[in-house]
């Protein structure tokens, strides 16, 4: 059931002779069958999060050319339903870096799995509350944002431009309703009230009715500044905006978006990374591909600066107050040591530029503005990186 | 907050053009009777190059490039200006008498910052988007080397006696030592994270990191890291300080170092490393170049689109001079 393959194998041959730090890191999936959705517009590629490990153990090995370091990266893809803690099991024989798109009850599987207690996990893939309080782990980082920083990012934006009432359209799936807490959260959190709710029931295709059938939908909404929309699976959002009752912005899963990563990113040094990676994949840069590279470079980073491919060295060196890793997003990235969870600014776009970058100015913390976004200290329930490992 | 008040809309001014004309004035009066000095600004998303006249600071030429210019640098006998048009791939070289573009140089791709070597004749070009640095010999105008270095090269140095070349890799995070005579890469000395410009001394060589915020000093003979200076801003984010281009006064006792979206220029003494004050500037201060006598230093703010003057002597922003979208670089031309 597992179909191990190597993908970056022929990187090391660029490696110097001396070379003689292998690094070993295990890129694990579990597919998944997507639900359908109403626009086959935008596939989501084969390669999401894949290609963003890819393209960094590239820049990675660059560096470690310099310096004897040699990266390698294995993917170890489940199909839907396989079994993945067996897939796991064989992958830490072999790797203890291992970045992991899977659902947070497999990912949890897998890090409590007893070979996993010396392994160092990212999870790439899932933004679950959980995993980042009363279900966290110790041996498990997160380089996707959760949810709540996503979501508290656009409230912030809300605030800012005083778009102070909302209403929201919610999908059926156990996503989208994930995702309309998010929002409800985020909105209590940065004052911004939700109005009224609807949740989406159609079930025809109205892709050529959109413009009779929305606003009548729409119509009954008290008056509002913004649609908030919470449909996780990219399904119906998108007819949403230019479909409203009232002329209004929409936001949230389509208009104006919170994510780690988009190609409309251009400052900071971004378009560099960008043009590698559009090279690299044939297609532009998402959050996904984002958190995969991100692991990467922080596992990269540890390596060049102690010279070891000890997870749990690689572990203190990332968990380190004084870490600081560039990320293309103008502040320095680093990790919560409460959590685990990657600290990151959020780009909030629209689909031809970029927004703004939350944090927003104003929004203020005592230690890190970046803290103002997803969980902080006292939110989360996680005791696991306070305990002595 | 961020300081933006001092960039003023030009349509502010009554002639509709340049500032008002009572500070302009004064200035000229105050100043001694300057030279009609030239400070020339790449706008890197403009394709132009401001000038700026260091007598009435005032921008009395915009000039026409290749896309999204960056760095810019003259020959010795200022004869010719080497423009590093990124988007263009190519180094572009100006008649700065009359604008007019001679030719290209085959730079490598994507050139973003270089440095001249003291024998006029060689540029060592960070080719950006390759990892490469490509050496170009500007008379015969063919590329002498390519040397791969790390992810992303930008910053260039070369050493005052021309032995030595460093080029900086923002995504490696190193300094690359290169010999000029053989071009191989001697060293490689890791320095914090995302750096982005390096400067030599007789005796030391400054690379600045961006992300990391610091400014590491090496010591030329050993390659070892010999101090490491670090910046804090009251008030401001510690994040938001990001150290980019530096100048040094010819002197090597004072260091001015632009600190980016902190919207100053950090005021370093050379000998004991430590910071003696910081100058607010414009939004998102880039690169630096002082004039004929030292006394002013004109600064690069990306995002404000402008250019503040700075007193050497009292360490304050005399003005700030609107210029093109996205300044980038900046180089000295006197006109005499």
């Amino acid at each position: 059931m597992i179909r191990l393959c190597v993908t970056i194998a022929a990187i090391a041959a660029a490696a110097p002779a001396w070379a003689d730090l292998p690094v070993a890191i295990t890129y694990m999936r579990l597919e998944v069958d997507r639900p359908p959705v109403l626009s086959n517009l935008d596939p989501v590629p084969e390669d999401l999060g894949l290609a963003g490990a890819e393209i960094a153990v590239k820049d990675t090995q660059t560096t470690g050319s310099f310096l004897g370091h040699s990266y390698s990266l294995t993917l170890a893809s489940v199909p839907p339903g396989g079994d993945l803690v067996a897939a796991a099991r064989e992958a830490l024989a072999s790797s203890h870096l291992i970045l992991i798109e899977a659902d947070p009850a497999a990912i949890l599987a897998v890090a409590d799995l007893p070979e996993a207690q010396e392994a160092l996990l990212f999870n790439v893939a899932t933004g679950a509350e959980n995993l980042r309080s009363q279900d966290c782990r110790a041996n498990l980082l997160h380089t996707i944002p959760e949810d709540a920083a996503r979501t508290d990012a656009l409230m912030q934006v809300l605030q800012r431009k005083q778009w102070r009432t909302a209403v929201m359209v919610t999908g059926p799936h156990p996503a989208d309703l994930a995702l309309a807490e998010a929002f409800r959260r985020s909105a209590r959190k940065f004052a911004v009230s939700i109005a009224a709710e609807k949740d989406w029931t159609f079930d025809t295709d109205l892709r050529e009715s959109t413009m009779d059938e929305v606003p009548r939908f729409m119509q009954d909404f008290p008056d509002h500044d913004v649609v908030l929309i919470a449909d996780a699976t990219d399904d119906f959002g998108r007819y949403i905006e230019h479909n409203t009752w009232i002329p209004r912005p929409v936001a949230g899963a389509d208009g104006l978006i919170p994510t780690a990563w988009s190609h409309v990113i251009e400052a900071w040094g971004a378009v560099q990374l960008q043009n590698r990676f559009e090279d690299h994949a044939g297609r532009d840069m998402r959050g996904q591909d984002y958190a995969a590279w991100a692991a990467i470079r922080a596992i990269g980073e540890a390596v060049t600066r102690t010279n070891s491919n000890d997870p749990a060295t690689i572990r203190a060196f990332l968990l380190d107050p004084g870490f600081q890793m560039d990320g293309f997003k103008g502040r320095g990235l680093s990790f919560r040591a409460w959590n685990g969870q990657l600290r990151q600014p959020i780009a909030v776009v629209n689909a031809r530029a970029l927004v703004t970058l939350a944090p927003v100015e104003g929004f203020l913390h005592q230690r890190n503005e970046m803290d103002t976004l997803g969980l902080d200290a006292p939110e989360s329930a996680c005791t696991a990186f306070t305990e002595v490992r | 907050m961020i300081a933006h008040r001092q960039t003023k809309a030009p349509s502010f001014s009554p002639v509709g053009r340049g500032w008002g004309r009572g500070t302009t004035l004064a200035l000229c009066l105050l100043a001694p009777p300057a030279m009609a000095d030239e400070i020339w600004v790449t706008n890197e998303k403009d394709d132009t190059i401001s000038v700026i006249d260091t007598a009435t600071l005032e921008v009395i030429r915009t000039i026409p490039t290749g896309e999204r210019p960056r760095g810019i640098t003259f020959s010795h006998d200022f004869t010719r200006v080497y423009i590093c048009a990124s988007d263009s791939d190519t180094v572009q070289v100006m008649d700065p008498a009359t604008g007019e573009i001679l030719h290209d140089l085959p730079s490598g791709e994507d050139p973003e910052q270089f440095v001249l070597h003291p024998d006029d004749r060689h540029l060592w070009i960070a080719n950006e988007d390759d990892a490469v640095t490509t050496v170009v010999d500007v008379e015969s105008r063919k590329v002498v080397a390519q040397i791969n270095v790390g992810i992303e090269p930008e910053g260039m140095g070369v050493s005052r006696d021309g032995s030595i070349v460093v080029t900086t890799s923002e995504t490696t995070n190193m300094a690359h030592w290169i010999d000029t005579a053989t071009h191989q890469i001697i060293a490689n000395t890791l320095v914090d994270s995302r750096p982005r410009h390096a400067e030599f001394t007789e005796t030391e060589l400054w690379v600045s990191s961006e992300i990391g915020g610091t400014v590491t000093v090496f010591d030329i003979a050993t390659k070892a890291e010999k101090a490491k200076i670090r910046f804090a801003i009251p008030g401001v984010n510690k994040d938001l300080i990001q150290p980019v281009g530096f100048e040094f006064t010819p002197d090597f006792t004072t260091a001015f170092v632009a600190l980016g979206p902190s919207n100053h220029v950090a005021v370093v003494n050379m000998q004991t490393y430590e910071v003696e004050t910081y100058i607010l500037v414009g939004r998102r201060v880039w690169h630096l170049a002082f004039n004929r006598d030292h006394s002013q230093l004109f600064t690069t703010n990306g995002v404000s689109g402008d250019v503040t003057v700075i007193d050497v002597a009292s360490r304050t922003a005399l003005k700030s001079i609107k210029v093109g979208r996205f300044p980038w670089g900046a180089a000295f031309r006197p006109t005499e």
